[in-house]
């Protein structure tokens, strides 16, 4: 299978980027690491007239906690990278734990977080993890950078804030206020295979209170689903077993799962109240072991 | 029959071509590419090394791995473009003239193939986790390879191939300590 024709650019600075996506007026777009663009361009899913390729852009693989506690991961930041990182789950647990279960090992060495969350796709895997904890796409273009909150950044499946001519040059999530805890589980029938259900559950804890409580759920709706409302009757409690039933009850009301090969509606969202039981009650016994 | 590779590389009017730089198993290649040419074309039919298998062409499967700056990438997946002033090894760049590359040692003592068709990128996603683990558990190794797919041998003789490959070069690495 072979692209159709494009116009191949290898900018060397954001600003010649962004002077290429405007010069391309929403015929142009970006590559990053090219491991769902690539697939659709081949499958003619996709057909730009030009293709902007940052990865001859320096400085762009970074992923640094700043002295406020915010984690910054650069545009060509591979999902490799996280999953090597020696701190991230000391700093943010549900990341760390997402990082592994991200496409399969191959496609992790070359795939990138930022162009992950661009892509949009409701499965996706980083976007329920930035929707659970909080935290915005920086985007710059000819009029410089906005912060887009990733609530809003998102749009629909596929689709986002980003204007035709900004390129996602990195993404912030807060650290926890208080200790941070927190996991990611998600089902797939084999490695690789998109997500038949994914839960990102993410706490502030304050000693055993849960100060504040953050959910999303991939792979049971048409875009990333929001649970941050549904799991917040958490805040201000332990974790006891009425407290985490309640939540997990919460959770899986609010998803909207189809049924299709993967499974039937019911059984998905059977997997999802399962699974943020399964995460809370694991880090209730954590807790319980530290204290 | 025309290729694909032909069809994409053929000079056509209006249609421009890159000149790229690849050093491919430690020697530099250049050569005119149209910029959608896929890396797994340039090497099969542009440099004539058929040891990159293409299975799924869909991002898959894995049997076109090859390392791209020493890390495991499908090269049905990236842009030969892309790969101007990179590295890229492939099967035919692991052993040595008249040596074996250890992990190729170990698929041959432990029985670690039998069509053959996933095996270059086995190895070397294999070789890229070694490097990086010189010590790996039997999991350490399936999950490496979890991105691999086999339709042969159901896995169990490739873990221990790498697993032999794995005791072979830490014996090695303590020799020339």
């Amino acid at each position: 299978m072979y692209p159709s024709r494009f116009a191949y650019e290898a900018p060397t600075s954001i600003d010649e980027a962004i002077a290429l996506l405007d010069a391309g007026g929403g015929e142009a777009k970006v590559l990053s690491g090219g491991q769902s663009l690539i697939p659709m361009l081949k499958l003619r899913f996709a057909s730009p007239a030009t293709i902007v390729d940052i990865n001859n852009i320096p400085d762009l693989d970074y992923h640094r906690v700043d002295a406020e506690g915010n984690l910054h991961i650069g545009a060509l930041c591979r999902h490799v990278d996280l999953e090597q990182s020696t701190t991230l789950a000391d700093t943010h647990p549900t990341l760390a734990a997402a990082a592994e279960l991200v496409a399969d090992p191959i496609v992790r060495s070359r795939g990138t977080f930022v162009g992950s969350v661009c892509h949009a796709d409701p499965q996706g895997d980083w976007a329920a993890t930035m929707v659970a904890q909080g935290g915005y796409i920086v985007a710059q273009g000819p009029n410089g950078r906005r912060k887009i909150d990733i609530r809003e950044f998102v749009l629909g499946p596929f689709v986002t804030a980003l204007a035709y001519n900004e390129v996602a040059v990195e993404a912030v999530i807060p650290g926890a206020k208080g200790t941070p805890r927190g996991s990611y589980l998600k089902l797939e029938r084999r490695v690789g295979d998109f997500a038949t259900a994914s839960v990102a559950v993410s706490l502030d804890m304050d000693g055993d209170v849960v100060r504040r409580a953050g959910c999303a759920l991939a792979g049971v709706g048409g875009r990333t689903i929001d649970a941050n409302d549904a799991i917040s009757c958490l805040e201000g409690k332990t974790l006891t077993e009425d407290s985490i039933d309640q939540a997990s009850d919460a959770v899986a009301a609010v998803a909207e799962p189809r049924t299709d090969h993967r499974g039937s509606d019911a059984y998905k969202r059977h997997i999802v109240q399962t699974f943020v039981k399964r995460i809370l009650t694991n880090l209730a016994r954590t807790e319980q072991k530290a204290a | 029959m025309t290729s694909l590779y032909d069809e994409v590389q053929t000079p056509t009017e209006g249609v421009p071509t890159r000149r790229i730089t690849v050093v491919v198993n430690g020697e530099k290649r250049t050569v005119d590419v149209e910029p959608r040419l896929l890396l797994a074309h340039l090497l099969r039919q542009g440099l004539q090394l058929t040891g990159t298998h293409i299975g799924c062409d869909t991002t898959s499967c894995g049997a076109c791995t090859v390392l791209f700056d020493g890390r495991p990438v499908k090269s049905c997946t990236m842009l030969a473009v892309q790969a101007d002033g990179h590295e890229v090894e492939t099967v035919e760049g692991m052993a040595s003239a008249s040596e074996l590359h250890p992990v190729q040692e170990g698929f041959k003592q432990e029985h670690g193939l039998q069509c053959g068709y996933c095996t270059p990128g086995m190895m070397l996603t294999s070789k890229a986790l070694l490097e990086r683990n010189p010590n790996p558990t039997e999991d350490d190794v399936r999950w490496a390879l979890s991105g691999n797919l086999c339709r042969c041998t159901g896995y169990q003789n490739i873990v221990k191939s790498v697993l032999w490959a794995a005791e072979k070069m830490r014996a090695e690495q303590g020799e020339d300590a």
